[in-house]
């Protein structure tokens, strides 16, 4: 589904993706850890089409094509979905219009007729009740005033609501106490399927205890530095990332 | 002919043909004697920085147009709040159509200025409060005083409240190749009355107009008015709105003044407060394309103690458009515990687009909250690529991000169906059509 081939990027002259390789296969789990500053983030926001940010060298390939060259709403259009570390606020539009737009400007893109409204209202219902959202919140405008766990859940149920192939999550746990990680982790399983794939971008391996990954890589200075299974989480979690860092300089 | 020339020959004539015995007649010769020493504002005086006048000056326009004007309602259906019921003052090329309009004199007068000047029941009314807030110095209002002929007149009673919201329409034909207009509104709400206005200004043709308005607004002890600016007009369209306003204790004034349209738009909103405990309500929207241009002076002068006033104004700013705000707070030295508060918030979206805006606080009084901000900047560049990666084109999310940066300036619109408009004439205005009604 997503093959990151030899990915260098930065932003500004300044180099921070310095050789990303990485598979994820329909069906697949993936966890990405690392220390901060490890370019985490940047890789989430460069396979979302981030356009501050500029490739190198290296390419993306989703589905067999390049994306290269695709605007970040053309990526959403094929599938991808990045939950954001930081959600912004848009006062004045509700969470249900937003959705709305969102998923009709998808649907037109793909040369779909706009989702019925007895549809949607359905669609909305059924995933507002997977992420334990309550009617009340989606009339709010969003994320404002948002609490941090309330638009980490809102972006986990834009993510049930747009059905991405690939949803890449960017430290989605960083802030939720653990009832709300829970609840988005169990989303988070509910959504899972055969089909589509998911990109755990997180700094803890708390996380993973709920949403269990296939493979966890950890990132340091701007390259993948170690793969292995959900073990790996857990000796990170016990040793810090110094050892990690070691290694790579050795 | 210079404009200025015209409009002083043409004095005498005028008011030969208005009532040369009322004793506004004097009001208009001292007024007309004002301008003609002073002149239209220039771009030397520091008021009149940003906004030249000097263009509009050179065109021949028709001070008194024919008086034979009408039109069809479904013509203009669509500049009327016609999703509900309301009051109508009508006016087409500055002349009242009676067909058109919707007044009343059912415990309260909704009518006209012609009506209030020269009859001898409101004798009473115009001595206390016509001309008495409007200045006697500055050059366009003593102008309008001079030509003071006709407008609206509204007049609520102590304890009254009109049924339903007032509409000020003030329609161009484009009859004459260039038109002047210079409406007079007197606007009363005594003790404890409530008032709901709405004022647009609508040429139907792209033929240029100018208008130079002014507005008298009195609120008396707990009255509410609050007071609506549809500024959507053609790109050959100038506006000039001098708006006075009175404001007694406890009263609570708003204006929201909405800015999409015009060639020239210039508003002068002062507020004096005169009494304790009240509210000053300011608030814009100010969205502009081509080469538009949106000049905001405004002026509170808190004169009394435990008073607030609240200034919010946005701009977007797009094109060659340019835009001023200037935003003056005076607080007299008895104004003790006044709270004032202003904002002023600017999005540049084009390199060519300019907005200038300044805040200017005179505060003599030692115990007071005055707080000023303003922002020029551009659209979130983290905003825009979040809402992209949900889907949605560039341009719709452009406008979205535009929409919420004005939206709180919106929020405090009480009449629901202006609020829906507002919004449709802001998607329109951006450009978008979205999924729903913003």
């Amino acid at each position: 589904m997503l093959k990151i081939k030899n990915l260098y990027a930065g932003i500004d002259n300044k180099k921070i993706l310095k050789g990303i390789n990485l598979e994820v296969n329909p069906g697949e789990v993936h966890a990405i850890m690392g220390p901060n500053g490890s370019g985490k983030s940047t890789l989430a926001s460069v396979i979302a089409g981030k356009e501050e940010f500029d490739v190198t060298r290296g390419k993306i390939l989703f589905e067999g094509e390049d994306i290269d060259e695709l605007s970040p709403e053309e990526r959403a259009h094929k599938g991808i979905f990045l939950s954001f570390q930081y959600p912004v606020e848009i006062p004045g539009v509700s969470v249900t219009n937003f959705m709305k737009t969102a998923i009709n400007e998808t649907r037109k893109a793909q040369g779909l007729q706009e989702m019925p409204a007895n549809q949607m209202l359905k669609l909305i219902r059924e995933k507002a009740e997977l992420l334990e959202i309550d009617r009340k919140f989606l009339s709010r405008s969003l994320n404002e005033g948002f609490s941090g766990g309330e638009k980490k859940r809102n972006e986990i149920f834009q993510m049930a609501m747009l059905q991405p192939k690939l949803g890449i999550l960017d430290e989605t746990d960083s802030g939720l106490d653990i009832d709300a990680l829970r609840i988005v982790a169990n989303g988070v399983n509910r959504l899972r399927s055969e089909e589509n794939a998911f990109v755990v971008i997180t700094h803890y391996q708390r996380l993973l205890d709920y949403i269990i990954p296939d493979f966890v890589h950890v990132m340091h200075d701007g390259k993948i530095v170690k793969s292995g299974d959900k073990e790996l989480a857990l000796e990170l979690e016990e040793k810090g990332y110094d050892w990690i860092k070691q290694e790579a300089v050795l | 002919m210079e404009l200025k020339e015209k409009l002083l020959a043409s004095f005498m004539a005028f008011e030969n043909q208005v009532d040369m015995d009322s004793p506004v007649h004097d009001i208009r010769s001292e007024a007309i004697r004002n301008f003609e020493e002073k002149g239209f504002p220039h771009r030397k005086m520091e008021a009149w920085k940003y906004t030249s006048l000097a263009p509009l000056q050179k065109v021949d326009f028709s001070l008194f147009p024919k008086e034979d004007s009408t039109l069809d309602y479904r013509e203009v259906k669509q500049y009327f709040l016609h999703e509900i019921d309301t009051y109508k003052i009508v006016f087409i090329d500055g002349i009242y159509s009676s067909y058109l309009s919707e007044t009343t004199h059912d415990g309260v007068d909704i009518c006209l200025m012609s009506s209030a000047l020269t009859k001898p029941m409101y004798r009473p009314i115009i001595d206390v409060y016509f001309n008495k807030i409007a200045s006697r110095e500055e050059s366009l209002t003593t102008l309008n005083t001079a030509f003071t002929r006709e407008g609206a007149y509204i007049y609520i009673p102590k304890n009254k409240a009109p049924r339903k919201p007032v509409e000020i329409l003030h329609l161009s034909t484009g009859n004459e190749a260039s038109l002047m207009l210079q409406p007079r509104n007197l606007i009363i709400a005594e003790e404890n009355a409530e008032l709901q206005v709405i004022e647009r200004h609508q040429s139907l043709t792209t033929n240029e107009v100018l208008t130079n308005s002014v507005t008298e607004i009195f609120a008396g002890k707990d009255a509410i008015i609050d007071y609506y600016k549809v500024q959507t007009d053609h790109s050959t369209a100038s506006l000039i709105d001098n708006t006075y306003i009175d404001q007694k204790t406890n009263s609570q004034v708003s204006v929201h003044t909405f800015s999409f349209g015009g060639k020239l738009t210039r508003n002068n909103l002062n507020f004096f407060q005169d009494g304790n405990h009240m509210n000053s309500i300011l608030k814009g929207v100010t969205i502009l394309g081509d080469k538009q241009h949106v000049d905001h002076h405004t002026l509170v002068h808190h004169q009394q103690p435990n008073c607030e006033s609240h200034q919010d104004y946005k701009g977007i700013f797009g094109d060659q458009s340019t835009g001023v705000f200037n935003g003056k707070i005076i607080v007299d030295k008895i104004a003790q515990k006044t709270n004032a508060f202003q904002q002023n918030n600017n999005l540049l979206i084009s390199d060519r687009a300019s907005v200038n805006t300044k805040p200017q606080l005179e505060i003599f009084a030692d115990d007071v909250k005055c707080s000023h901000g303003c922002t020029i900047g551009q659209l979130d560049q983290e905003a825009l690529f979040y809402l992209r990666s949900r889907g949605i084109g560039k341009k719709e999310a452009s406008a979205l991000l535009m929409y919420a940066f004005a939206n709180n300036v919106l929020e405090s619109v009480r009449i629901p169906e202006l609020k829906g408009r507002i919004n449709r004439l802001i998607a329109e205005k951006l450009g978008v059509h979205l999924g729903f009604d913003l």
